[in-house]
């Protein structure tokens, strides 16, 4: 690891002004990818600015119609909340399946979707149950905030503060870890929500995408069956040692249809 | 650039100048000497380094010794107490859960943060919580029935 300054601000503005002051600075979270880039030489940020000094970014809050989850808030609290498994389960499934436990008990909810990894878990939530990002400056739709392969609409300097999902009529997510790394090959995230049905499928492609034609088809029918017969394109899927993109097409499908049956409980 | 990193570990509050860059498992083991915590692959996957940081467990070669500050640190040398192993430790030796012994200390530490999580684990609940540990010896089997005998023991 290349040698950096660290700082722990206690306050957004004093962290956004850490940033811009830095001549090359990146924030940290949980730390849990980014510290292994740092260790691989991949990164060398001039300075390192750890976000969980900040108490306002971390905590759940359940309303009526939507989960709010702040953006340093562990994987382990979304999985062991009992408030998150009664409103929407399939979000605390999700986090309870994220890395393994070490991993939940750093990794955080605004870091993972910061990062945008094509095959981390949070981006199929955030997208599939049509969450809104809130930063230091802005709201973001889930829609808009995904933008490609480790990429988002976020800013230069711009800090997620925290996510709020709206609670769903049903939902399921069910992934395919691949078998040595526990990454996601190809999940998707189904859910009935008051904007119609959506599914977003991740780890298939270099970012998580909305598989319309499978929502058109569940909104006529919401069961496992209605996917039959559709079929995904490879081209675009992702395709490396792990799998072929002929072989994630073929999971997308598969995921999906455990997802529906997730979903249906 | 130095910064002063200040710890309570093994019940011992402790206070050392490091480089930013100082991760938590060359803290424990270079700056204070306890080389009970391992480094086995350096890339967050192995769990030899697994130490308890405010009583979760944690890949110690995955979080700067400053992300710690003020925190309260475990290793496998702060188990023991008065000259009496922990019940989980014990089960280890009883059961006999290792071969060459190098991925024991991180198996210990994650499996006594499993039982405090989950007091009366299932053999699967056992297996899927201790994903993060490799043994490169594949002595899962008696790993696994020495967990289970350890959660009975600390249950008490």
């Amino acid at each position: 690891m290349y040698a950096f300054n660290y700082h722990r601000p206690s306050s957004l503005d004093d962290a956004a002004k850490l940033l811009s002051s830095a001549s090359d600075g990146k924030f940290l979270a949980g730390g849990q990818t980014l510290l292994p880039t740092l260790k691989q030489r991949l990164a060398s940020p001039s300075d390192v600015i750890d976000l969980t000094g900040i108490p306002q970014l971390s905590g759940i809050t359940v309303s009526g119609s939507a989960v709010t989850i702040g953006a340093t808030t562990r994987h382990a609290a979304v999985a062991a909340s009992a408030e998150v498994k009664k409103a929407i389960p399939a979000l605390a499934k999700l986090a309870s399946g994220i890395g393994d436990p070490q991993v939940r008990n750093m990794g955080t909810l605004g870091g993972s979707i910061a990062n945008n990894d094509p095959a981390a878990d949070y981006p199929a939530a955030v997208l599939g149950l049509c969450a809104t990002v809130h930063t230091n400056k802005r709201t973001i739709a889930a829609d808009d905030f995904f933008t490609g392969m480790f990429e988002t609409a976020l800013e230069e300097g711009e800090i997620v503060t925290k996510v709020e999902f709206p609670i769903p009529k049903r939902a399921g997510y069910v992934k395919f870890p691949n078998p040595a790394s526990r990454y996601v090959m190809v999940g998707a995230f189904v859910a009935e929500t008051a904007d119609g049905i959506r599914v977003a499928i991740n780890g298939a492609g270099p970012c998580v995408f909305r598989h319309t034609e499978m929502e058109a088809a569940l909104a006529k029918n919401f069961s496992p069956d209605a996917l039959k017969g559709i079929r995904t394109d490879p081209a675009g899927m992702n395709n490396d040692i792990h799998a072929s993109a002929e072989y994630r097409a073929h999971l997308v499908g598969v995921m999906a249809r455990r997802a529906v049956e997730a979903a249906l409980g | 650039m130095t910064i002063s990193v200040t710890m309570t570990v093994n019940g011992q509050s402790v206070t050392r100048e490091v480089e930013p860059r100082t991760l938590l498992v060359q803290f424990l083991r270079e700056h204070l000497g306890l080389t009970g915590t391992h480094i086995g692959c350096d890339t967050s996957q192995c769990g030899a380094c697994v130490v308890h940081v405010d009583g979760r467990s944690v890949k110690s070669c995955t979080i700067l010794a400053a992300q710690a500050q003020g925190a309260n640190v475990t290793t496998i040398e702060g188990l023991a107490a008065n000259g009496q192993l922990h019940p989980m430790q014990e089960a280890f030796r009883e059961h006999h859960a290792l071969q060459c012994g190098f991925c024991t200390p991180g198996m210990i530490m994650s499996a006594i943060d499993l039982v405090q999580r989950n007091p009366n684990p299932s053999e699967e609940t056992v297996r899927h919580e201790l994903e993060g540990n490799l043994c490169r010896c594949t002595g899962y089997h008696n790993i696994v029935k020495a967990v289970m005998a350890g959660a009975q023991a600390m249950r008490g």
